[in-house]
């Protein structure tokens, strides 16, 4: 399999008008965290966003962190991660999230290359800004991968028009000043920075951090064309939810979305 | 940029300057942060490069330095470590600062720059809880809400120093994520920032992290270098030939070192053998914020530094300690807790010293380099005293009963 591009499948989703639904994976959570990742592709996400965990992810809070030691735990690498998801053979674009030291670890264009054999045709690397992703970007255009790039909500103007114009796939909104994981409510950062990147760009906008049900998906998916659901759906596969539970939880998500 | 006497009288191009535009030391540095503090790396940037040429805000942190915590420290010269040894030490007593450690130089510095950037709350990491302290002194001084990360382990470790911190009104969170340790408190004081950027400052504690930290921590640091070559000079009418100091992210050695950088002094850092980033474990990549040598597996999975020294349990270095090593202006070397074990002896049963742990590391190369004639007999050699040994006396009490010679590393802690 080669792999799905994000941008296109994405663009064509929203064309649809379908409000786009990210769904977060840890790599190597437990044991049967392929079969997750399946259930959330059939529950209806629009593309799927696999966690490769690392020893130190800074951007993360309890959840995703917790996740993180169990999947390193289980003495899951990249590597481990990225042959899993090449059997599991899903029907959405992948973007593998990790951090920048695995990518350096292996090198820009080795990292690059071995994500697009594995069919993963997008990548999310929180600690590398604008300043610093030039050579990955180069080397992750060139293997067929496309760099999404976050934006804050304390990114001034210039920044973010940069930001919409090297982003690809989708440009990925953050909610709310902190890290990942599950808040109260939503963010009032989130729709005065959707508003200010759907200005900006044509590309999907997808806003997440702090999304964790369907009401609240509903209310951030407002201004962007969609939302990234992560901590919430850890939580239970940490819990020990069954493989349906957290397929359910996807869908009723999913259903809110769709009805507005 | 650099003011006082005898400095930079034959400059090294390159060595010990300011950063390039995007913070690299040569192949080290940068900025590897999250967007979300893009923003308040440059504004921080922008204010301390500022206060630095302003007349005014260096005056203050001198008169700080100066009434507050007590500089300009001594050289004190050792006769009877140096009959010992064969060699001529000195030492530049770091110790005999206010707070018992440089730490209190840089964060007077950061702490007037709290106040210059109108923010009200100050946030810390720490390991042996030196940096902690100063920052919880500082946040006293200066009347701002300090919190201070640490993890759980080096809480248990260093137990006075936590009730010092809480005494100086500090707040003090146990970080329990991954080892427990300094790195770990680095990334929660980093998750702490994200979330409140608009009114905290994040001092960090050594030359690391983020462009503008590694060269702003050095420069407030400097001090130190600056002082002790015109103390050398005082002393013995010209530069030592070896200049050493311990390195965990590396800033006493880092603010020595730039004292002595234009001179022909060679100059060794001391990493703790467990934690030591320019050993043979130690590979170049990315963590809080910088690119420099760390400990980290083959796929790149950060290693847990373990040494008798919380405050060197670091498994990087601060990225301007890569580019000297990388440029070979500087030599990084080890020492094992039970060569520290015996240079936290030697010193003070010869001097009437006691050192930290984290400087007796480099006591202990030193003795180490004297006897095998390394370091040449008859030659002067400098060695920061970074900090006073009170907070470690416990511990080392507890693993010298131990029998240290026999434990493993970790032991009696």
């Amino acid at each position: 399999m080669t792999g799905l591009a994000v941008e296109p499948a994405l663009r064509a989703a929203r064309a649809q008008g379908r409000k786009l639904l990210v769904t977060y994976v840890m790599g190597g959570v437990r044991p049967d965290w392929p079969a997750l990742a399946a259930a959330m592709c059939e529950a209806g996400a629009d593309a799927l966003e696999v966690g490769l965990p690392f020893s130190d992810p800074m951007m993360d809070g309890p959840t995703i962190q917790r996740a993180s030691v169990a999947a390193l735990g289980r003495g899951t690498t990249p590597g481990s991660v990225l042959a899993e998801l090449q059997r599991a053979d899903l029907p959405v674009p992948l973007v593998a999230m990790t951090y920048f030291n695995l990518v350096v670890r292996a090198g820009t264009k080795r990292f690059a290359s071995e994500l697009a054999a594995a069919g993963v045709k997008g990548a999310i690397v929180p600690d590398l800004p604008l300043e610093e992703s030039g050579e990955w970007e180069a080397d992750a255009q060139a293997a067929g991968v496309e760099t999404v790039l976050l934006a804050a909500p304390v990114t001034p103007g210039q920044r973010l028009a940069e930001i919409c114009r090297r982003s690809h796939g989708f440009v990925y909104g953050v909610n709310l000043m902190g890290v990942t994981g599950e808040r109260e409510g939503l963010a009032a950062s989130s729709g005065a920075l959707a508003r200010r990147l759907k200005a900006l760009t044509d590309k999907p906008v997808v806003m997440g951090f702090g999304i964790s049900g369907p009401a609240q998906a509903v209310a951030a998916a407002a201004e962007p064309d969609g939302v990234v659901v992560a901590s919430a759906l850890m939580r239970a596969a940490l819990d020990g939810a069954p493989v349906a539970e957290v397929g359910a939880q996807v869908k009723a998500i999913r259903q809110a979305l769709d009805r507005g | 940029m650099s003011d006082g006497p005898a400095m930079r009288d034959v400059p090294v191009p390159g060595v010990m300057g300011e950063p390039d535009a995007r913070g690299w030391f040569g192949s080290f540095g940068g900025r590897f942060v999250p967007e979300a503090l893009v923003p308040a790396c440059m504004s921080l940037e922008q204010a301390f490069r500022a206060a630095w040429s302003d007349p005014g805000f260096k005056d203050r942190y001198h008169a700080l330095l100066r009434d507050y915590a007590g500089r300009p420290t001594p050289l004190t010269e050792c006769h009877r470590l140096s009959a010992e040894l064969g060699v001529r030490v000195l030492l530049k007593r770091e110790d005999l600062a206010h707070t018992g450690s440089h730490k209190v130089n840089n964060v007077i510095g950061q702490g007037l720059l709290t106040l210059e950037m109108g923010k009200r709350r100050i946030i810390a990491e720490t390991g042996a809880g030196q940096h902690g302290v100063a920052t919880a002194t500082a946040a006293a001084l200066f009347g701002l809400e300090c919190v201070v990360y640490m993890g759980e382990v080096d809480m248990a470790r260093q137990e006075l120093n936590v009730f010092r911190m809480r005494l100086l009104g500090a707040e003090v969170r146990a970080v329990r994520s991954g080892s427990a340790t300094l790195k770990d408190a680095v990334n929660e004081a980093l998750r702490d920032w994200v979330a409140t950027v608009e009114g905290t400052h994040y001092c960090i504690g050594s030359v690391m992290g983020p462009h503008p930290y590694p060269w702003m921590v050095r420069e407030l640091q400097s001090i130190v270098g600056r002082e002790a070559h015109q103390q050398c000079l005082d002393l013995t009418g010209g530069p030592p030939d070896w200049v050493v100091a311990c390195v965990g992210g590396g800033s006493n050695a880092a603010g020595t070192f730039s004292g002595f950088a234009h001179t022909s002094a060679q100059l060794v850092g001391v990493e703790a053998a467990g934690g030591a980033a320019m050993g043979p474990r130690g590979v170049p990549g990315v963590l809080h914020g910088m690119r420099s040598y760390l400990l980290q597996d083959e796929v790149g999975q950060i290693l847990e530094a373990q040494s008798i020294s919380a405050g060197l349990d670091y498994p990087g270095i601060g990225p301007e300690h890569a580019h000297l090593a990388e440029v070979g202006r500087a030599r990084y070397e080890r020492a094992t807790d039970d060569e520290v074990l015996e240079a936290f002896q030697l010193l003070s049963r010869t001097e009437g010293i006691i050192p930290a742990l984290e400087p007796a590391h480099a006591l202990a190369w030193l003795a180490r380099a004297a006897r095998s004639g390394e370091v040449p007999q008859g030659a002067t050699v400098l060695v920061t005293m970074s900090g006073r040994g009170d907070k470690d006396v416990d511990q080392v009490m507890r693993r010298l009963q131990a029998g240290a010679g026999t434990s493993p590393p970790g032991a009696g802690q």
